[in-house]
């Protein structure tokens, strides 16, 4: 295949960036969307112009460090996969591909189509844990049975990988999808019910001053997430917010 | 200088319960004192790191990632062993340590494989304590599975995700110290170098990867969990980061690497597809539970399947040779990685393999789908001879199963596993080999601890599945915190480590040397031809089979290679920025040196002992002919290499295994 990219490149956070065309050819339908971006790059090399930056590092689609937003979507045009696993039989020789980063307030760029996610880790400061002391002197495992549903819940909401695309597809940059999926993890775990007040409470504050957007329910996130977390999630995570608030 | 392990006195059960009372502690006011850097947040760094902070330590912890949870520990699938003995089905901590050690092919230290068995049950404690949503019954109580090499199921998991539960649990525990301003995170840092002070280790240089910016840090103690090195393969089933940088600089400032050549290849990886493939994906050990692995039993039919004109599933059953099954009737297609591995290569290299670049076999699970069916439609009171209703129902149990990688596999061959065989092949996934260390963790170097994957002790020449997890855990939450206290009770009265001095700006110097030259090499190739070029004589000289001619050729070639490397590698643009190509040139740079250590120790170990198959060393008659010969008499040691320099002229130091509790017995699947 032959194809036309149009890409985000930005020199760093304070340059003002563009669009720039580039083309690459005998691209082979098994690759995969960032081994074609590999291509590209090392053509550039041998160029002797500068490659792309874009993040990844597992390529399997369970560490969440790929972005990228592919003609108009997070991920690209396929469903339920990260970038990384996004593969070139989805397109057709001759196609134009954009290529953008991910877009949003609380994610600046820090170049080409690398974006700073940390307000994602300092919203998980906040709350995203259960205080317990890694002794290993807690009581036995077994000891606390957890009925199979709210477990198998818990760990649909727990295999978010934070990759961002929930903002990034969201009008309003909302991470409610994100803050909904740990606050529901605990949420539905007894042991995650001693601090549940402080974590939600907390969790929103500090989303809120990242700078993130209110969720209006369009659900463009639930569609975008590479891992299918559900819309629920946020659901859950406003029934706690009013119960927690309701207490003071 | 002599290796010693310092491994406790008196009963192996009793060591490490004697050990904690008696070892040195730092009283709570003077551990606020006390600095202490986390090289790598996996499983192993994230949670020493959470643990240390805890206890009261200033924990500096660095990540070359964007964030602590991207560490490579998060794509671990299967699951995490553990002695509870839940299914009341003889487990125990004698039979983990059993297990563990006779799957390592008696190649790994007793004490501190005993030491892991007997912590293993409080990691699940531990976990589902945080909030880890472990896979549970309808009783609410912990479900258990079982994996390659062993009898009993002690295997806790959740769904085909267990590593990126475990991790999310240590980063949320990391979280809550970092909140509490106890871990100070460094993200996107790279360590560049070791800075020791007066013979102990006593700080880090790093890349700030955003800016460029080289600095420097200071503690009283370093530890590295920086993972292991299956990159210098260039394609294995490790992150595209993972890289053996920390480990190689801790070796070359003074800490022995052990074992390099112990490497696992592991069975089941979705083949290579062309030159353009960057990465190599898994499909977990599990799968080997209901998969058969088949390759056509004649040429033509091979030559048939390759070229499209025959379908695998329309092979009839006589015309194929399940070969596992043949070789090993008794584990059958349950044999360990290492065996599994080397049979798949074996038909492949007689011309077997079924796929355009002869370098795959199949993983059919027909006969599963048609079992499940049956066994479904009976207990459902249905048709048992409907065939399609039977494959329906036999393909829904297969999806409850195995759907996440069964999805993987689609998005990634684009060929419906539920319709048509698995293609599989070997791929790089583990290194067993490592930084040494005694029974402490700490390496050679004083105050410099390595922990998980890259360190050497548990695993032996062969890892069990599900072991890599508990390790991680084992080492960061609960033997670290205890050891390193030991050590860092002399240093209450050392005060700040100041940065300011000589060997801090010697070290920075050398790190900065390197980096003036990578960049203004302007050289021909990229950093990725050589990483590739490199990848080629590992796995063909030194991969899944290794002999003489081979191993010395690769040794040259390396060398030669690592020469051309540093003459000819082009680096664009410049230090101060984001420059993920500098970046890699200082990892391939460290895998051009280790490669060859690598080989060289291959080349000393005249035996076959688990990952590691010499094909001067097998069994020339019996049951056994063609199988794996350990040699105990002159082998049953660890290789600890000193750096001199050259790969070439490291020293080899022995540290020579004692087995007291387990008898050393050949290992037989037959």
């Amino acid at each position: 295949m032959n194809l036309t990219l149009k890409i985000w490149r930005q020199k760093n956070a304070s340059d003002k960036g563009s669009m720039v065309d580039y083309k690459v050819n005998d691209i082979s339908p098994d690759m995969s969307f960032l081994e074609m971006l590999d291509v590209l790059n090392e053509q550039l090399i041998n160029k002797d112009e500068e490659p792309v930056a874009f993040d990844h590092d597992c390529r399997e689609g369970i560490c969440g460090m790929c972005s990228l937003y592919i003609n108009g979507e997070a991920h690209g045009p396929d469903r339920g996969v990260t970038t990384c696993q996004l593969h070139m039989r989805m397109f057709k020789d001759g196609d134009t591909i954009t290529i953008e980063p991910f877009r949003a307030t609380a994610f600046p760029v820090i170049k080409d189509l690398i974006v700073d996610r940390t307000s994602f880790d300092r919203i998980q400061h906040a709350g995203g844990f259960i205080s317990v002391n890694t002794s290993g002197n807690t009581i036995d495992a077994n000891t606390i049975p957890i009925n199979k549903h709210d477990a198998d819940t818990a760990f649909d909401s727990a295999t978010c990988i934070g990759c961002g695309a929930c903002v990034a597809s969201c009008k309003n940059s909302s991470a409610m999808l994100f803050v909904g999926a740990k606050v529901s993890q605990f949420a539905l775990l007894p042991q995650g019910q001693i601090e549940a007040t402080d974590r939600v409470l907390n969790m929103v504050k500090q989303m809120d001053e990242e700078g993130f957007g209110n969720c209006t329910n369009t659900g463009a996130c639930e569609v975008e997430c590479p891992k299918g977390i559900s819309l629920e999630n946020i659901a859950r995570m406003n029934r706690e917010y009013l119960k927690a608030s309701l207490k003071g | 200088m002599a290796l010693d392990s310092k491994t406790p006195k008196g009963p192996i059960k009793d060591k490490w319960t004697d050990y904690k009372n008696h070892i040195d502690l730092v009283n709570p006011a003077n551990k606020r004192n006390i600095d202490v850097i986390i090289v790598g947040t996996g499983l192993a760094g994230g949670s020493a790191a959470a643990t240390l902070a805890e206890l009261g330590y200033n924990v500096k912890a660095f990540c070359f990632q964007d964030s602590p949870r991207r560490a490579h520990s998060i794509a671990a699938q299967g699951g995490i062993n553990a002695a509870k003995n839940y299914q009341g089905d003889g487990d125990s901590t004698y039979r983990l340590f059993y297990d563990t050690v006779k799957g390592g092919d008696y190649r790994s230290r007793e004490a501190n494989v005993y030491r892991l068995a007997e912590v293993s049950a409080n990691i699940i404690d531990q976990c589902v304590a945080q909030g880890v949503p472990f896979a549970r019954e309808y009783g609410g109580l912990l479900d258990n599975r079982s994996f390659g090499g062993v009898l009993v199921s002690r295997t806790f998991y959740a769904a085909g995700q267990t590593g990126q539960q475990l991790l999310l649990g240590a980063y949320s525990a990391m979280n809550r110290q970092i909140g509490r301003g106890k871990i100070k995170m460094y993200n996107r840092h790279e360590m560049l170098d070791i800075v020791k002070v007066d013979g102990k280790a006593r700080g880090i240089i790093t890349r700030n990867l955003i800016t460029g910016e080289i600095e420097r840090h200071s503690a009283h103690a370093v530890v590295l969990g920086t993972g292991g090195y299956g990159n210098v393969f260039f394609l294995s089933t490790n992150a595209m980061g993972s890289n053996v940088t920390a480990a190689w600089k801790a070796h070359k400032r003074g800490a022995y690497f052990a074992n390099p050549c112990y490497t696992q290849i592991h069975p089941t990886c979705i083949p290579v597809s062309g030159d353009h493939q960057s990465k190599l994906t898994l499909m977990s050990e599990s799968l080997r539970n209901d998969g058969r692995i088949w390759v056509p039993k004649h040429m033509k039919d091979v030559e048939a399947i390759k070229s499209g004109t025959l379908k695998p599933k329309e092979l009839a059953e006589e015309d194929r040779d399940y070969y596992l099954e043949r070789r090993y009737p008794a584990f059958g297609n349950l044999v360990p990685r290492d065996v599994a591995s080397r049979a798949a290569k074996e038909r492949c290299d007689a011309g077997f393999g079924v796929n355009a670049t002869g370098e795959a076999v199949f993983l059919d699970f027909a006969s599963a789908i048609q079992r499940y069916g049956k066994e479904t439609a009976h207990v459902k009171g249905l048709d048992e001879n409907d065939a399609v209703l039977v494959k329906k129902l036999g393909q829904e149990v297969i999806k409850n199963k195995y759907g996440n990688l069964f999805q993987m596999y689609e998005k990634i061959v684009d060929q419906d596993p539920y319709n048509t065989p698995m293609m599989i092949y070997p791929a790089v996934h583990y290194t067993m080999g490592g930084v040494w260390v005694d029974y402490n963790l700490m390496t050679t170097v004083p105050g410099l601890y390595c922990i998980g994957e890259a360190n050497f002790s548990d695993h032996g020449a062969n890892r069990l599945g599900a072991s890599a997890l508990m390790q991680g855990l084992a080492d960061g939450y609960f033997v670290l915190p205890y050891t390193i206290g030991d050590y860092l009770s002399d240093d209450i009265r050392t005060g700040p480590i100041s940065t300011d001095t000589k060997e801090f700006a010697e070290v920075e110097a050398e790190v900065r040397k390197n980096i003036d030259h990578l960049i203004n090499n302007n050289g021909s190739h990229s950093v990725d031809y050589f990483h590739k070029k490199l990848g080629k004589i590992m796995w063909n000289k030194v991969g899944m089979s290794r002999n003489v001619k081979g191993l010395t050729e690769a040794i040259s070639e390396i060398k030669e290679l690592r020469n051309q490397f540093w003459k000819d590698v082009k680096v664009p643009g410049t230090n101060e920025e984001y420059n993920e190509e500098l970046a890699k040139a200082g990892r391939v740079a460290d895998f051009l040196e280790l490669g060859e250590l690598f080989a060289k120790d291959a080349l000393n170990r005249e035996e076959s002992c688990g990952g590691h198959f010499r094909e001067d060393a097998v069994e020339l008659d019996g049951e056994q002919k063609g199988e794996a010969k350990r040699d105990d008499e002159n082998f049953a040691y660890v290789s600890a290499w000193e750096y001199k320099g050259e790969p070439s002229d490291a020293v080899l130091h022995k540290e020579q295994l004692e087995f007291k509790d387990i008898e050393l017995k050949q290992r037989s699947y037959k």
